[in-house]
């Protein structure tokens, strides 16, 4: 849900990585803190665990610059994957304005892909939404690795629809603010939808 | 207002402060914040130095949100209030509607007993203000200003630039 200060002259959004258990959903936001200028960042929050998988989420605010004298804020938000940990990802769901979905492309890992893929369509049915009425992008990340599904058969499986597709290795950075870019813009443009 | 935004204007934000003043010292706290359930920061008042307000807000937000989880597993609708007290300051918060959460900084030159006190009235008072603002932008229908019900692909392209 969008956040529209006229006193501020602020839009504060709210983006939500989301994606299978170590498929580099904090690797993602861990790389966008550490690339993006102090002034245009806050602090990067990571709540995890002691073996630092993500326990509740990671959150991280960026400024994007100003659009019709607004200031553009985004809060970046990852969820924690592991499959038992639904109930937090759910409660993470709440006013999403836009979705990335961080997949992994390792072979192994496309049944996990899938699920949480389900898993996220059926979460945003909770809050009333729909994955195809919010602005989503999709990431096809750990290229780099040997073992990796063709982006043919991803595609077939994740992305029918043919939302914005990114392939990327987030651990070198290669896609990850290409795909940042890409669901910003969709969240802004949506905008115009509502006109606020 | 449309479900999917959440707009507030300079006299939205008068009349919250008008709430938060007072209960400022009132409660004789430290701070007051007034946070979205989303995890966006409102308002505030007081003197909490450089304290990280954008965190708090996000972080507020995930606490209500997960304790929400559990009240929900115990049958409850909600746990509307929070404390958590530390050694030096301590923090209560208060659920506002379905909307807000209040969260009043207090230390040693205050009391539980005297924040839950201030705080409920004040967030009586918010939750009004808050139910006020919904129906004035439901009224208005979505577009009200329309300020970027026009804007181009330029525009939003621009700020990507670099």
């Amino acid at each position: 849900m969008s956040f529209i200060n006229y006193a501020a002259r602020e839009i504060n959004c709210k983006i939500v990585y989301y994606g299978p258990g170590l498929c580099g959903k904090t690797t993602n936001l861990q790389y966008v803190y550490a690339r993006t200028n102090p002034d245009l960042k806050g602090k990067m929050i990571s709540l995890a665990t002691e073996t630092e998988r993500t326990l509740f989420f990671d959150f991280l605010p960026l400024a994007l610059g100003e659009i019709r004298g607004f200031k553009a804020r985004f809060h970046l938000y990852t969820v924690p994957g592991q499959v038992f940990y639904d109930a937090s990802r759910k409660l993470i769901l709440k006013g999403v304005d836009g979705a990335v979905f961080v997949a992994d492309s390792q072979d192994e890992r496309m049944e996990a892909n899938v699920e949480s893929l389900e898993n996220l369509q059926t979460n945003l049915i909770e809050h009333g939404l729909e994955l195809g009425k919010i602005p989503w992008v999709m990431q096809y990340n750990k290229r780099d690795l040997p073992n990796v599904t063709p982006i043919e058969e991803m595609r077939r499986q994740l992305n029918p629809t043919g939302v914005p597709e990114f392939e990327a290795c987030a651990t070198t950075g290669e896609g990850v603010f290409e795909t940042l870019k890409s669901v910003a813009k969709g969240v802004l443009s949506d905008l115009r939808k509502v006109g606020a | 207002m449309s479900a999917s935004q959440f707009v507030m204007r300079e006299d939205d934000f008068l009349a919250i402060q008008e709430v938060i003043d007072p209960l400022l010292e009132s409660a004789r706290a430290r701070g007051v914040f007034v946070v979205d359930r989303v995890g966006q920061l409102i308002r505030q008042t007081g003197q909490m130095g450089d304290l990280d307000t954008t965190s708090l807000a996000s972080l507020t937000a995930g606490c209500v949100a997960a304790t929400g989880g559990l009240a929900q597993l115990l049958g409850e609708d909600e746990f509307p209030t929070h404390v958590h007290q530390g050694e030096r300051d301590s923090l209560h918060m208060t659920l506002v509607g379905r909307r807000g959460i209040l969260v009043v900084v207090y230390d040693r030159h205050s009391s539980l007993g005297l924040v839950r006190l201030r705080a409920r009235k004040a967030s009586a008072q918010l939750a009004t203000i808050f139910e006020a603002i919904r129906k004035k932008y439901e009224a208005e229908g979505p577009g009200n200003g329309k300020t970027f019900a026009d804007i181009s692909d330029d525009e939003i392209d621009n700020l990507f630039s670099d």
